[in-house]
Parts: C-alpha cells; sequence; structure tokens
C-alpha cells in the first residue's frame, strides 16, 4: 500500500504536425518499442498491466479502448482507458501498483489530431448541448473569457502574456522534438491577429501529433530494471464544474490546479513548492494559463507569477525554470498526450538527457496539465532522483 | 493488500427513454448510494465514474461534462473506459482509489443514456469497427453477436431453442426487480417467434436500448467497519483485453473471460469457483452470452452449460443461481449502468437485502462480470461477506 | 429485512410525451470528419485490393501469416517485413442472416438480408479470418465450414479498398 513507484522507461514517437507514414497504431508501437527498450528490454509479457489515455472523437471511433492491447503487446493482459489527460491515465497506473496486484504497469497517450479535419468545430461538441453549443460560437471563446477575467482579478498584462509565448517558442529552439520553437517579440505576438480578444492567435498552443509511454515499476522491480529510475512522489488531479458559470473561482481561477498540487504536494510531502521544487513544465495550452497555473499551484502568489516572468525568473537560467522544452506553445499541443509530453520532459531533465536545454543540479521537478477548453480538469505530478 | 468494502448502492429505474439527462441520472443513483449508507458528497473522497460511447451524447469529452452530476465537482475525478465492460470495470478503478491508500471512500457511479442518439443508438456502433477495413462494409453491432453466437452453438450443438431457455429464464428474474424497464414473462416460444434481426439472434433474445444509472460506494477497512455491521468485501478483482483483431480468435470461447476471471479468482484465493461461488451475475446483453460467459468464468464445464441450464442449476433456487437479478435482459441494458446494477445486486443478495429476489441459504460469496469492445474484454469482480 | 430506497428516478417518457411537445428537445447534428492515415501496413493491404489480390504479413518468430497484416507481430511484438500473397478463397468461420441496416432500419421486404461472414483465407495461418460479405447464395444454403471465393470488382471501378471485393461466394 506504501509502496514506492518510479518511471523505469520512456519511449516517444512521431512528434509531427502531420504523421501520414504510420498510422496511430503503427506510430504507438515505434514509442512502445523504445519504452521497453529503455526500461532494458523487458518484453511485454512481463509487465502486469496498461493504461491508455483517449477520447473517442479525437480517433473517429466509438470506444477507442478497442484498437489499444495490440500495439502495447498487451493481448490477453489487464487494459483500461481513461478518458482523461495522460497524467490520469499515468495516475491510475500508479494506484495500480499502490494496491500490490501488479508490479509493472505501461501508460500511454498518442495525438493524431492531423487526421482530423475539424477540430474547432469538435471542442464545441464538448460545451453543454443545450445552453452553450445553440450560440455556435468558436469554442476557444472560452480561453478569451478566462484571460480576461484573469487579467482582470489579478492585474497581470497582455504583454506578461505574450512573454510567455516569447518565452517558450524561444526555449523550444533547443528541443529537437518541439515543432514550433521560434524568435519572437513581444509586438509579434501581442500585434498577431486576435482569435477571440484579448487572445491572439499566437497564443494558442499548435497542434501535434505524436505517441508517449511511459514504463512505471514497484521499487523492487524498477531498482532490477533501470539504474536510473525516476520516482514518482506525488500525483493529484480534480476537476470543477463543467459548468461555465458556476466554477468555484470563476473563470479567472484555475481550482482545478490548486487542487490537483494540494493532493500532489501532500503525497510528495511538499509545503513549499518554490523552494522545493527545482523547475516545472506546466500547462500553457494558451499563453495565460501559464501564469494562471503558476499561480494556482502555489508556485507563486495571486499576481505575482507576471512579474516574476518578466524578472526572468521561469526562464532556463531563471530561479524556476518553468517550460523549458518550449511547453505546448513550443513543442505542439498533443492533446490526450498533454501531460506526458510534459512529463517527459521533467523525465529527461532528471535523467540528464536534455542535451542543449539540460538544467543543472536537479532533484526534483514538477509535471501540471490541463484539459483544455471547455474543461476544468487538471493532473499534477511531483517526480525527483531520490526516492 | 488494503481491504476494501461496498457499504452502499443504489440506481434509477431503467426506462427506455428517460426524462432525466444522463447528469440527472448519474445524481440519482449516486444520491439512493450515499442515502443507503448515511454519507453525504462532503464523506466521498474521490469519484471513479463510467459511460459509454461519447457518441450515444454527442458529446465529446463526456466524462467531463458528466463530472457535477457524479458528485466529482472539486474532487479528484476520473472516467475509466472499456467499451460495454464500463460498468463492471468501474467498480474495479474504485477498488484501486481506495486499495492503492491514496483515498478511504470513493463513489464509483455509472450512467447511460442511449435514448438521445437518432435514429437509434444503434447506429452508433458502426464507428465501434476498424475505420479502415471494416466500416465500408456497413457492419452493425448484431452482427459480430450474430456471428459469435452461430459459432457458439455450431461448436457445442446448441439450438435457437437453448438459447432463448436462457433468455426467459433471465428476464424471469427481472419480473421481480423494482428497477425493471419490464412487466411480462416471456415463454421460449415467445423468444422464437420474435422478429429475426440477424440470424441466429432474435429480438427477445437481446436485451433492450434504455436509460438508467446505478452507482456503489466503495470504502477502506477502517471507514466501512464504521458505516456498517454488513460490509461486503471486494475480495477480487481482475480484467483482460483480448486483441483488436476480432475475427481472427474463435468465437466460440471468451478466453478474455477466462483470464479476468483467473485474475480475480487468484486474488481472492478462490480455486474452485464452481463450489466457492454463490451467486453469478454474468454479462448477458443476450442469453446465449449468459452461458458463454459462465463458461470462461469457469463456472460451468464447456459445453455443459446448457445441459446444467436445463436442470435448473443456474435458477434461483439451483446450485448456482446466475443473474438474481434479472441481468440486462430482465432488468434493462443502459450499458455502463447495467454492469454496476450487478454489483449492487450481489451487494443486497449477500447482506440478504434483496427482497423478493432474495437467493436462498445465506449465499457469502458472488461474481459480477461484464464485457465489452469488440468482443474483447472482461471485467470481473468477486465479492463476499 | 432493511426496508431503504434502493431505486430512484429514471422517469420513463412515452412517445406521446415528445410527439405533444410536452418535452422539449435540443437537436443537433454531429459533422465531424476524418482521414485516418492507413500506416505502412493497411496502406500495402489496400494497394493490393486495388490490384485484386490479397496480401497478408508473416511473422518470423510465430510464423503465423497474418491478416489483415500488419507492421509488427502484436504476440512476438516484433516488426514484420516478410509480405505473402495469400488465396482469395476461404472458408466459412461463421456467419450471420442480418434483416436490419447499420443504423437499426429495417431491411425493405424487397431487399435481400445482408449476410455477414468471418472467413478464414486460404494461404493465411488457421483461424486468421477477415469480416466480408457472401453473395450469390441463399441464405438457407450457407454452412459453416463451406468454401468461398472473392467477387472482384472490375479493375477500373476498384478504389484500395475493402469492397474492392463485392463478396464471397460459393466455391
Amino acid at each position: 500500500m506504501n509502496r514506492k513507484v518510479a518511471i523505469v522507461g520512456l519511449g516517444y514517437a512521431g512528434f509531427g504536425t502531420t504523421t501520414p507514414d504510420l498510422s496511430y497504431r503503427e506510430m504507438i508501437f515505434e514509442a512502445v518499442t523504445k519504452c521497453y527498450e529503455d526500461a532494458g528490454g523487458i518484453p511485454p509479457q512481463a509487465i502486469d498491466s496498461f493504461v491508455a489515455a483517449s477520447e473517442d472523437f479525437m480517433e473517429g471511433i466509438s470506444i477507442a479502448d478497442e484498437y489499444v492491447p495490440d500495439q502495447l503487446g498487451a493481448v490477453l493482459k489487464p487494459v483500461q482507458s481513461i478518458t482523461g489527460d495522460g497524467l490520469q491515465a499515468l495516475a491510475s497506473a500508479v494506484m495500480q501498483i499502490k494496491t500490490g496486484q501488479q508490479s509493472i504497469v505501461a501508460a500511454s497517450a498518442f495525438s493524431k489530431v492531423s487526421n482530423l479535419s475539424h477540430h474547432d468545430h469538435l471542442v464545441s461538441y464538448a460545451t453543454d448541448p443545450v445552453y452553450i453549443r445553440p450560440f455556435q460560437e468558436n469554442p476557444y471563446f472560452i480561453a478569451g473569457l478566462e484571460m480576461n477575467r484573469f487579467l482582470f482579478e489579478t492585474g497581470a498584462t497582455r504583454e506578461q502574456c505574450a512573454e510567455v509565448v516569447v518565452k517558450n517558442r524561444y526555449n523550444a529552439l533547443k528541443n529537437p522534438s518541439a515543432h514550433y520553437g521560434a524568435k519572437l517579440t513581444l509586438e509579434d505576438v501581442t500585434e498577431a491577429p486576435p482569435l477571440s480578444e484579448p487572445l491572439g492567435i499566437y497564443d494558442m498552443s499548435g497542434h501535434l501529433d505524436g505517441s508517449i509511454v511511459f514504463l512505471l515499476a514497484s521499487e523492487e522491480r524498477a531498482r532490477e530494471l533501470t539504474d536510473k529510475p525516476v520516482w514518482i512522489k506525488g500525483i493529484g488531479w480534480a476537476t470543477d464544474t463543467p459548468n461555465l458559470d458556476s466554477r468555484l473561482e470563476g473563470l479567472g481561477g484555475a481550482v482545478y490546479a490548486r487542487l490537483a498540487a494540494q493532493q500532489a504536494y501532500r503525497m510528495a510531502g511538499i509545503s513549499n513548492p518554490f523552494n522545493e521544487i527545482d523547475f516545472a513544465e506546466i500547462d500553457d495550452t494558451f499563453s495565460y494559463k501559464e501564469l494562471q497555473h503558476l499561480e494556482a499551484l502555489n508556485i507563486c502568489g495571486p499576481g505575482e507569477a507576471g512579474k516574476l516572468l518578466e524578472l526572468g525568473c521561469f526562464g532556463p537560467d531563471g530561479d524556476f525554470p518553468v517550460n523549458v522544452s518550449g511547453g505546448s506553445l513550443g513543442a505542439g499541443y498533443l492533446h490526450e498526450a498533454n501531460g506526458m509530453q510534459r512529463l517527459m520532459e521533467v523525465v529527461l531533465q532528471l535523467r540528464e538527457e536534455a542535451g542543449p536545454r539540460q538544467l543543472p543540479h536537479l532533484e526534483t521537478g514538477l509535471a501540471f496539465a490541463w484539459r483544455g477548453v471547455p474543461t476544468a480538469t487538471g493532473a499534477a505530478a511531483i517526480l525527483s532522483t531520490r526516492v | 493488500m488494503r481491504k476494501v468494502a461496498i457499504v452502499g448502492a443504489g440506481m434509477t429505474k431503467f426506462v427506455r427513454r428517460a426524462l432525466e439527462t444522463p447528469k440527472e441520472l448519474s445524481y440519482q443513483a449516486s444520491k439512493v448510494a450515499l442515502d443507503s449508507c448515511g454519507l453525504t458528497l462532503d464523506d466521498v473522497d474521490c469519484i471513479a465514474h463510467g459511460t459509454a460511447p461519447d457518441a450515444f451524447d454527442g458529446l465529446h469529452q463526456n466524462g467531463e461534462y458528466m463530472v457535477d452530476g457524479c458528485g466529482g465537482w472539486n474532487k479528484p475525478t476520473m472516467r475509466v473506459y472499456v467499451g460495454g465492460g464500463t460498468g463492471i470495470h468501474a467498480v474495479v478503478h474504485g477498488w484501486h482509489h481506495v486499495a492503492s491508500g491514496l483515498f478511504d471512500t470513493c463513489l464509483v457511479v455509472c450512467e447511460e443514456k442511449m435514448s438521445s442518439a437518432l435514429p437509434h443508438a444503434q447506429a452508433f456502433f458502426l464507428t465501434i469497427f476498424d475505420s479502415i477495413t471494416e466500416r465500408s462494409l456497413e457492419p452493425n453491432l448484431l452482427w459480430i453477436f450474430a456471428l459469435e453466437m452461430n459459432r457458439y452453438m455450431e461448436r457445442y450443438g446448441y439450438s435457437k431453442e437453448d438459447m432463448a431457455l436462457a433468455a426467459v429464464k433471465i428476464k424471469k428474474n427481472g419480473l421481480k426487480h423494482p428497477a425493471s424497464q419490464f412487466s411480462e414473462e416471456v415463454t421460449v416460444q415467445d423468444v422464437l417467434d420474435s422478429e429475426m434481426m440477424a440470424y441466429p439472434v432474435s429480438r427477445l433474445d437481446v436485451s433492450p436500448v434504455s436509460d438508467g444509472g446505478a452507482a456503489v460506494l466503495l470504502a477502506s477497512e477502517r471507514v466501512a467497519r464504521r458505516l456498517t455491521d454488513k460490509p461486503v468485501w471486494i475480495e477480487g478483482v481482475g480484467w483482460s483485453l483480448d486483441t483488436a483483431y476480432w475475427a481472427t480468435r474463435d468465437l466460440y470461447y471468451p478466453r478474455y473471460t477466462d483470464t479476468a476471471a483467473r485474475m480475480a479468482y487468484d486474488m481472492a484465493g478462490i480455486t474452485e469457483p464452481d463450489k466457492e461461488i454463490h451467486i453469478a451475475e454474468p454479462y448477458d446483453p443476450f442469453g446465449y452470452k449468459a452461458l458463454h460467459h459462465l463458461e470462461g468464468l469457469q463456472l460451468s464445464p464447456r459445453g455443459k452449460t446448457v445441459e446444467l441450464l436445463r436442470d435448473g442449476h443456474f435458477d434461483i433456487d439451483g446450485n448456482l443461481p446466475i443473474c438474481p437479478s434479472g441481468g440486462l435482459l430482465g432488468v434493462g441494458n443502459p450499458i455502463a449502468a447495467a454492469g454496476t446494477m450487478k454489483v449492487c445486486e450481489l451487494f443486497w443478495q449477500l447482506r440478504g437485502e434483496a427482497d423478493q429476489r432474495q437467493v436462498p441459504g445465506n449465499p457469502r460469496r458472488g461474481v459480477a462480470q461484464s464485457w465489452g469492445d469488440l468482443m474483447q474484454v472482461s471485467s470481473v469482480v468477486v465479492t463476499g461477506i | 429485512m432493511q426496508d431503504k430506497v434502493k431505486v430512484a428516478g429514471g422517469t420513463g417518457l412515452s412517445a406521446e410525451d415528445i410527439s405533444s411537445g410536452k418535452i422539449f428537445l435540443t437537436e443537433d447534428s454531429l459533422d465531424c470528419a476524418y482521414a485516418w492515415d492507413t500506416g505502412v501496413a493497411i496502406n500495402r493491404y489496400l494497394a493490393e485490393l486495388k490490384k485484386g489480390r490479397i496480401i497478408a504479413t508473416q511473422c518470423k518468430k510465430c510464423r503465423r501469416i497474418m491478416l489483415p497484416p500488419r507492421l509488427f507481430c502484436e504476440l512476438c511484438f516484433i516488426p514484420c517485413s516478410d509480405w505473402q500473397y495469400v488465396r482469395d478463397t476461404g472458408i466459412v468461420n461463421t456467419f450471420s442472416i442480418c434483416h436490419v441496416h447499420w443504423d437499426a432500419s429495417r431491411i425493405g421486404k424487397d431487399e435481400k438480408p445482408h449476410l455477414p461472414a468471418v472467413i478464414e483465407i486460404d494461404g493465411a495461418s488457421p483461424g486468421m479470418g477477415i469480416m466480408h460479405i457472401l453473395g450469390e447464395i441463399e441464405p438457407e444454403q450457407i454452412k459453416i465450414g463451406m468454401k468461398v471465393k472473392a467477387v472482384w470488382k472490375a479493375e477500373e471501378e476498384r478504389s484500395g479498398s475493402i469492397t474492392d471485393i463485392i463478396h464471397f461466394k460459393p466455391l
């Protein structure tokens, strides 16, 4: 029950705006093969259970769970899907190991968003069918509402949001699996065409295809499988109401982030995240989200994120580097695999495998994911090199 | 391993078309389950919920939409999804939450509203088939059942009458269930005379399209003992998913049920399931499926199940009563909710609270199983007192 | 015996409740369009179907000749690159006679029922079946175990789809 859990394998494939050469099942197979090799070439027969994160409409398949087992090497094995973020699938895998029934569990998520012709249209189907959808608005109006309210409540500025874009897209230049690396100026972002004001087109992440797989193991098995385990010290997830008009802290806040982080911090024994965590990969699906999430995650106080950003605190050389990978803004948005993309960077950094963007002297990192518009669901994971 | 008990259960009435929205059905089932053990939402640490294809509701990220109906507002909430098997798998998933030590209580809620889908919920099953190699043949869900049923009958020389008898017996049990969608008894002849949908499947071989919700409350041992003197323990859980290449499997035997059941029995320390289990709720969307699953659950020898059925072995007063609830055939089949309904039934039966449906002889252990995806997944829960 | 409420809600509606306007409905029809990447294995499968041939892949380890072909063997979990043509004949593993369309509407009196079947293709490993349709046969004559052969569309009508085979007929 109090078993410790480590990440012992990581594999990824795809990472392109289109990936026409492979079917999604073949793309996942490539990632899975790399993951199992990374865990000392473990045969899939030795894995106890498998969890996938998926959404039917993203894949164009009802019951996407059907097509999960083959490419994971999981035929006639315990397999389940979580319709949620990849970090929630990871949480499910952690729980399974902690029950004692399973010792080695694989968790996977992928995006083949390029196969979908109108993603915006699909997002509108996630809004309430009776009293939101009939307005027939582009669903990103919700992000516009949130951003406006967030700026109003915290005193953060439009320019600070643009600074997030500039930082993350610049960071992405050093990440070979990032697709939206660029050297932009604040004006490039603020003067770009609006999407849903105050949100402009550069404030939103671009789509990305890709597949990510993690292998998790109990402490005993982790020591056998790898000499570089990354320990999952804490994990948490939470959901606010789906009703846009009755969220606990209104549209300006991110209660889901606060609650998910509280759960993860409690489990990891963290009371002062800014001091006890070395770096973070935090959902930046939209520019303002990085700032909003930093405050909700209690990494800084209300209204402080924008100012600290301007002081360089969240840059690669700052006191608390955020989204060194480029985040979603710089790397591309992987949909159900969004949280796993954040987690992947944390694992690569902690293993000192991040190449030119490697941060020095790391021990503990945070990954946080949000499920995107129109949801209020988030998940957080604390990882450490120390057991 | 940390002990986990079911301490409360509740459900809505199963109906062809409900006035309630999916959220309202979830709320109603959850509220009854909470009331049944005297808890409020404040006592619930986390939510494990389930609902089958998003297409029924026409909602992308349906799990997010459902959250407030499930009581998941500002709580850790996760939706697990294994197609038709979701109803019981959500209980397995709830068990993960509590047995992991992360939480002390977990509300498991499953809901299905199929009537919103037009022209018919069936139409949305076209999209469960392989998008490239199968969908262009315009298959419907009945095809795969009919293909499987035909293979099963051919393998053991079973007749349409044999399969109809299973449906008749199970439906009859359902007449006593207060949530049942039905009120009339049917005969084997009625089944045989009912409209031929897809040979060998006739209309009355099939469970109906339904709306409904069901919920159970899980608690750690410490909390369970405080709440009730009759906790129903989750003794074993198992689940297994077979290959998506369904046409390459021999459909006569559900090996996914076999592996899932063995996993659950192993955890429960059961070595002779046919002797150690007193009640079974095998998944029964079709009459033949109950028999097929009994074989996979190791509760009936392969090819001998019809003989046992005829002898009354599976009747309420038989050696191994099956589907005392009335199952999907007799209560209704709101997909995910129907599976959870089976776990509710075990809870009531083992506590001796099943009213007119009560299985005699103080049953002490039961198994519930659900099935789904492309005829390829089973989830199994073993409960005992 | 406790007397607690175990069932609540689930208010049934009748067709009249809706037709009479007592219940308000919000209608929407989903418009989702996808173009799925077929990938290495299925792309070749479809290309060969267009040429009037069925192709499989063989696993180097378990020696299974697999249909539909795959880039990797899901059991041995190794890549497959051995392509092998199989015949366009096979054996009916199981079948159905279906009287409803995919959307659950009933097949009209003048229409013939659909005849779906799992067909084990000759040349593939035993049990390797694909789902397809039977034709040129009266439903009551179909038997499990019977031999069948693919009936192909004319070459110029084939598009690289599983429907390039119109149906399988008795051999």
